[in-house]
């Protein structure tokens, strides 16, 4: 079973790469709890941006790039994080899924997240990310995680759970849709996959 | 094997100086190009075909029909010929009429055309392409192959008793090749006439490029044609040779920095080596094509693109003589070394004329 954490964060630390690994962290408990060892890959975008670009402006990806779409396409879940830039995802976290083939994602389970300044940017998350991810077909688990920077510093209130119960209840979700998911057979190598596009094919 | 040079026939301005080629002063260079392709021994010229600037050959048979006057052994070819958005009829006609002209010294390379708003121009709709692609070539063959063709189809009116004329040199119509980047359907089309296939992989990894052909070769012997090794294979290639691979490197890069289809993007040493596109000496670009054959089988086509990315003539025209003096004839040696005597070259007007006969007697 394949956890796979897409990341746009672009600081180092970034408080995206930590929302991303605490929630990481979160579903793999839960999925240990029921006895499952998923293997864990992150894919961190901004070692990928020019490889991003290049993609864009040539039409083929880049080897580093070629297997990060790879371990996507091949996950049995996904955690993407995204910063909140101009009222949505970045930009370079949509071109990181515009290069990814549109049936890659069908059926998987999705969790969103995203980080900003304020927590008047939460709904990004509604507005934009899981739109996102409903045109993919993935499946996006019903809680969506957005940490503001307040957050990182306080509990919850009388109305919502802090960071740490949220990130927990997130993981929860999409550990129950990862365990759910009947496991993922060997993809069929491209030939086959091919050849039976073609089979409905007649010429004359 | 044959070994030629094809040409987009882009108007690209010189990144180096600013300057820009006329029309007319590009069209006169294509022709420049391909009686050199002849002089330095090369064995094929293919032009594009394009109806929008800053393209200028919107007429290959005009300017096939011209060279093949001044030229003896050169194959006249396209890279590639519209099967979506000419009339079928049209090309039956026009490329008949060029085979008597040039003595069979013709053959195509069909292709769909990829510019959403180039089909309009021409009565038809992109969304249709697969589908035109398909109903056009086969409407081509009938025209082809029999005197009067009865026909009725969807995407042009039908025709009755019609003959296309001239009929195809001694009957023999002029080989076919599809050329695709990355549509399977059309190394299935190539595969199940048993016509050549040609994969432009000039700008794609050699990964992407051997899955299309390994797929040709598995369905042209489905369809009944021969064995996966007797399938017709073409590739592309690009290159920039001087005698130091540093100078080649140092007089290449503004021009591929600045190139509209690979400007702007990755560096020139990560392009060298994700595509074909090799800038070095001719050895280099000797040792690169012979490792084409480790990703396709031996194969009958070797197409280099010489005149991109806004070159000046005069450089293009030294390329060619690099390319026929130093590369060429040491190809055509190794390529030769250990190839099967049982794989077929490619079809050539003479070679076929020779099987119909057979089949005739």
């Amino acid at each position: 079973m394949k956890l796979i954490v897409v990341s746009a964060g672009l600081s180092t630390p970034s408080s995206t790469r930590l929302l991303a690994d605490r929630l990481a962290e979160a579903a793999r408990d839960e999925l240990a709890a029921q006895g499952q060892a998923p293997s864990t890959e992150v894919v961190e975008l901004r070692e990928l941006a020019g490889d991003i670009a290049n993609r864009l402006v040539t039409g083929f990806p880049p080897p580093r790039l070629s297997a990060a779409i790879d371990a996507v396409t091949a996950a049995d879940g996904l955690i993407v994080v995204t910063p909140v830039f101009a009222a949505s995802y970045s930009g370079l976290f949509k071109s990181f899924f515009d290069v990814i083939d549109p049936d890659a994602l069908s059926g998987k389970p999705v969790l969103i997240a995203a980080t900003g300044g304020t927590a008047r940017h939460s709904l990004v998350l509604e507005h934009a990310v899981r739109p996102l991810f409903a045109y993919l077909r993935a499946v996006v688990v019903p809680t969506a995680l957005f940490a503001a920077s307040e957050d990182w510093g306080s509990g919850g209130d009388e109305y919502t759970d802090g960071l740490p119960g949220r990130v927990r209840r997130a993981g929860v979700e999409l550990a129950a849709l990862m365990a759910a998911r009947p496991v993922s057979e060997e993809p069929e190598d491209d030939i086959t996959v091919l050849e039976r596009q073609l089979a409905d094919l007649r010429f004359d | 094997m044959q070994f030629g040079i094809f040409t987009v026939g882009d108007v690209t301005p010189d990144p180096t100086n600013g300057s820009v080629p006329s029309e007319r002063e590009r069209i006169k260079a294509m022709v420049a190009i391909a009686l050199k392709a002849e002089e330095v021994g090369l064995d094929v010229f293919a032009t594009g075909e394009h109806h929008n600037p800053p393209f200028v050959p919107s007429s290959p048979t005009t300017m096939l029909g011209y060279i093949a006057a001044r030229t003896e052994k050169l194959i006249l070819s396209t890279s590639t010929t519209l099967i979506t958005t000419n009339d079928p009829v049209k090309i039956a006609e026009d490329y008949a009429m060029l085979q008597h002209l040039a003595d069979g010294r013709v053959d195509l390379m069909l292709g769909r055309g990829n510019t959403g708003p180039v089909y309009p121009w021409f009565g038809q709709d992109i969304r249709q392409g697969i589908n035109l692609a398909k109903e056009n070539y086969a409407l081509l063959r009938r025209l082809w192959r029999e005197d009067v063709v009865d026909w009725e189809g969807t995407f042009r009116t039908p025709l009755q008793a019609f003959t296309s004329t001239p009929r195809p040199l001694d009957g023999v119509p002029p080989f076919v090749w599809h050329g695709s980047i990355r549509s399977p359907e059309i190394a299935e089309q190539a595969a199940f006439y048993g016509d050549g296939f040609f994969h432009n992989n000039i700008f794609w990894p050699a990964d992407h490029t051997r899955r299309m052909v390994q797929l040709y070769r598995r369905r042209f012997a489905h369809h009944g044609h021969g064995r996966p090794e007797d399938a017709i294979v073409g590739l592309g290639g690009q290159v920039f040779m001087r005698k130091n691979s540093q100078d080649a490197v140092r007089e290449f890069r503004p021009y591929f920095d600045n190139a509209p289809v690979y400007g702007h993007g990755p560096s020139l040493e990560d392009f060298t080596e994700q595509t074909p596109l090799t800038v070095g000496s001719p050895q280099q670009v000797i040792d690169r094509t012979l490792s084409f054959r480790e990703t396709v089988g031996d194969y009958q086509r070797q197409l280099f693109l010489m005149d991109h990315a806004g070159l000046p003539l005069k450089t293009v025209l030294e390329q060619l003589d690099i390319l026929g003096e130093e590369v060429v004839p040491v190809l055509r040696r190794e390529f030769a070394k250990g190839r099967p005597a049982d794989v077929p070259e490619a079809p050539t007007h003479a070679s076929l004329r020779a099987v119909r006969e057979v089949s005739a007697a």
